[in-house]
């Protein structure tokens, strides 16, 4: 069994209006020099897999067909041992 | 035939909540036989036209639209639409053909991060469609949005295709029809508010033409898209099918009926 950890986020080229907002909070909340917050989505799922990179082939069939939409999303996967 | 009724078909997704205001304009408004159909369903019941209602189908979970389109009655919604049936997609259901890959793009959240709901203009800049032929080029409709995800996105190139093949058939204007930035309620590219298919027959659009079709509301804007729907069929089978097979849809999907 393998846990893969998937990390959703907006391609740099699209405006993340969500972190900018959370950008002005930091702002107004004193910290000085925090800057280019971005949004994403974390995703944790279990593959049943003979091997590491069978689990990865998987994992990043799932992120093409349902967990990110390419037009406007970047995915990252990692996988370990469960 | 003319003279004949045009079947609509409403999805009903787990989450829908403009399905019975669907309903009720093409049934009691249009006077068209109108069915419900479930999201579990695998039959289409025959019908002519589908519509996608807005709402928040499967909660929004993930992404807008991204669950709904591996629900049973949407494998039949994308084999209704290769045959060429006619297919409209407003707010949720915009949000649902594009997840699909029914129509290019994606609608990201509001610039503003708000939702909004309000009456906007639109302006409409292709005639002559299944949805916008009883409109006149450049006519401002006005239709009331209400979403928090309705800002269009997608790459250049793709821009490029739909401006190429005019495949935006609203923008999102002043009431005298100027499109602005002021004008655009949640910064879609190209103020684009509504786009159809290469091949015309699958509608997206933010704006709710079904909230603005009741002369009771003082609004029938968005009658025109559907009374537009209706005359498509008329033409249809006037250039088609005068010999009486229905409509030309009907005939080339094998006994349907």
């Amino acid at each position: 069994m393998y846990l893969s950890r998937i990390r959703v986020t907006l391609r740099k080229s699209i405006l993340d209006p969500q972190g900018k907002a959370v950008e002005h909070a930091i702002g107004a909340l004193g910290f000085q020099g925090v800057s280019n917050v971005r949004m994403g989505k974390y995703i944790e799922l279990n593959v049943e897999s003979s091997s590491a990179e069978e689990a990865r082939l998987v994992t990043e069939d799932v992120c093409k067909k349902l967990l990110a939409n390419p037009v406007m999303e970047d995915y990252h996967v990692e996988v370990e041992q469960a | 035939m003319i003279g004949s009724k045009v079947k609509f078909g409403i999805v009903v997704f787990p989450g829908s909540n403009c399905d019975y205001d669907a309903y009720y304009v093409c049934k009691r408004i249009l006077g068209q036989e109108t069915v419900f159909l479930w999201h579990k369903d695998t039959d289409l019941q025959g019908v002519d036209v589908v519509i996608l209602p807005g709402g928040f189908s499967y909660g929004d979970y993930l992404r807008c639209g991204a669950i709904a389109r591996f629900s049973p009655i949407m494998q039949e919604v994308m084999r209704f639409e290769a045959r060429g049936g006619t297919i409209i997609g407003i707010c949720n259901g915009f949000q649902i053909l594009v997840e699909a890959g029914l129509l290019p793009g994606v609608l990201l959240r509001n610039k503003s991060l708000t939702f909004i709901c309000k009456y906007v203009h639109l302006r409409v800049e292709k005639t002559g469609t299944r949805f916008t032929n009883q409109c006149s080029e450049g006519e401002v409709l006005e239709i009331p949005i209400a979403h928090g995800d309705g800002n269009y996105f997608t790459d250049e190139k793709s821009l490029q295709t739909l401006e190429e093949n005019k495949q935006i058939v609203f923008r999102y204007c002043d009431r005298h029809g100027n499109v602005t930035d002021e004008a655009n309620p949640n910064g879609s590219l190209g103020s684009i508010a509504g786009i159809i298919n290469k091949r015309g027959n699958v509608l997206g659009m933010m704006p709710h033409p079904e909230r603005a079709s009741d002369p009771l509301l003082r609004h029938t804007d968005g009658q025109k898209v559907f009374r537009s729907v209706l005359q498509s069929f008329v033409s249809h089978s006037m250039g088609r099918d005068v010999a009486g097979a229905g409509y030309s849809l009907t005939a080339a999907d094998g006994g349907r009926r």
